[in-house]
């Protein structure tokens, strides 16, 4: 039988931790296309991502999830719209001590949004440093709807990446009995 | 929780709006290089205000409501020279010179002003201090945040940043769910109202501006005021997301999509 393959991307902006996310859950080494930056402004670490990160985790013998972590600078955007495709659901990830970044964030979701009308849900990581933004603030100041769920993370912690994953997990549980709920009512109402 | 950041990142609008939205009370501080300013709220509405350049002083703010003369002004001020603000109010409630209501709404009216400068702040350190009170030797005011968010969000001249929250014009625009103020005490331009006139899912935001005549500017600008008076949010054109063709899962049934999640589910919890 044929391994069946599914997906999750993790988005967000630049240095918001998708790489560590993925690091702390993959059974394999993650595939990395990080790069040394060469950019003076966005030298607040030494390497990043520029093509995707890559990380896998297998289920069984015929299903195995992946997890796709997006380049976070702008000008390698024209990857996201190829990794987007077919994805079982994302997460989009906060650097919840850097508010600069809030409003970037929101355009990643939009765009993720419009890609693909999956579920989602938005990580706030760093919640353990001193300088990190309440996770109901920064649903404000994300816009956020009421109903998309905002979970604190560190991504550097397995239990707290667990924690997210099955979180979207339990989110497209949901979706899918909603779905079929939709679908019987217009049966019943057509009948 | 820390609450702070720098303005250029985070405008004093979008600011405003959290305090509003999240019906904070404590202190705000807001510093550039010379200049600085305090703000209380006490949930989410404006208690009170002081700024490096200039403290609120009450017999002041009287005369410039002109509910009291210059001349009375220069009496009194001699004669309260101690008093505090509470003080001094009581005194002149009581010796007749005001209402109780006029001495708030000549507060409400002083604050309002010079708050509205920090409008045009487009950069300098803010900090929120949860819990901070106001000083019992001051009178709170109650002003609602609605109309000045609203009011500062006209005022935003900065294209860049219109741009940056309106990048596309391609967009269309509808009414959001749960909008996140109360309407009633909105106050909107004519060319706000047209422009609510034609907002559907099936206009884009050019359309619309076409439709009311405003340029890009305009239209971003009375765009940008309703989002963030959380009455509208930006969509796709036709209200439906762009999907990329292609499955989101690989299975064909309902029941099958079920169980593969449920197993993914089992073998995220046995990491």
């Amino acid at each position: 039988m044929q391994t069946q393959t599914v997906k999750i991307v993790v988005t967000g902006p630049f240095n918001a931790g998708k790489t560590e996310f993925i690091r702390s859950v993959s059974e394999i080494d993650v595939v990395s296309t990080e790069k040394r930056i060469s950019a003076t402004a966005e030298k607040i670490k030494e390497s990043t991502t520029v093509a995707m990160d890559f990380g896998r985790i297998t289920v069984d013998n015929d299903l195995v999830l992946f997890l796709f972590g997006t380049p976070g600078q702008k000008r390698f955007d024209f990857m996201w719209e190829i990794l987007s495709e077919g994805m079982l659901g994302f997460i989009v990830m906060v650097d919840s001590t850097r508010p600069e970044t809030f409003r970037e964030a929101r355009s990643i979701l939009e765009t993720f949004k419009a890609y693909a009308p999956t579920p989602y849900l938005v990580t706030a990581n760093k919640q353990d440093l001193y300088d990190a933004w309440d996770t109901e603030d920064m649903r404000l100041a994300l816009r956020l709807d009421p109903s998309v769920k905002i979970l604190p993370c560190e991504a550097t912690k397995k239990s707290s990446v667990k924690r997210v994953l099955l979180e979207l997990l339990y989110g497209i549980l949901k979706e899918m009995d909603d779905n079929e709920a939709r679908q019987n009512n217009q049966e019943d109402e057509i009948s | 929780m820390a609450l702070k950041g720098n303005l250029k990142d985070f405008s004093f609008i979008q600011l405003l709006n959290l305090v509003n939205l999240a019906n904070k009370s404590g202190a705000l501080y807001v510093e550039r290089p010379g200049e600085s300013a305090r703000v209380l709220f006490h949930n989410g509405k404006l208690e009170y205000f002081e700024s490096s350049n200039e403290k609120p002083e009450l017999l002041r703010s009287l005369k410039d409501q002109k509910l009291i003369t210059a001349y009375q002004h220069t009496l009194l001020k001699e004669r309260l020279e101690g008093f505090s603000d509470r003080e001094a109010g009581i005194y002149l409630v009581n010796a007749g010179y005001a209402t109780l209501d006029q001495v708030t709404t000549a507060l409400e009216e002083d604050y309002a002003k010079k708050f509205r400068a920090l409008f045009d702040w487009n950069e300098g350190l803010f900090r929120f201090e949860a819990g901070e009170l106001l000083p019992e030797n001051k009178i709170p005011v109650h002003l609602n945040l609605e109309n000045l968010i609203v009011e500062g969000a006209r005022e935003l001249q900065e294209i860049e940043e219109l741009k940056a929250e309106i990048p596309s014009l391609d967009m269309a625009i509808k009414f959001t769910d749960r909008p996140g103020t109360d309407i009633r005490n909105i106050c909107f331009s004519p060319t706000e109202w047209q422009v609510i006139s034609y907002v559907n899912p099936r206009n884009t935001i050019q359309q619309i501006a076409t439709a009311t005549k405003l340029d890009e500017i305009e239209i971003r600008r009375v765009v940008f005021t309703l989002l963030q008076a959380g009455l509208v949010e930006i969509i796709r054109p036709g209200g439906v997301p762009l999907a990329i063709p292609g499955k989101n899962l690989p299975v064909r049934n309902p029941e099958e999509n079920r169980s593969l999640v449920k197993r993914l589910i089992d073998r995220i919890r046995s990491i």
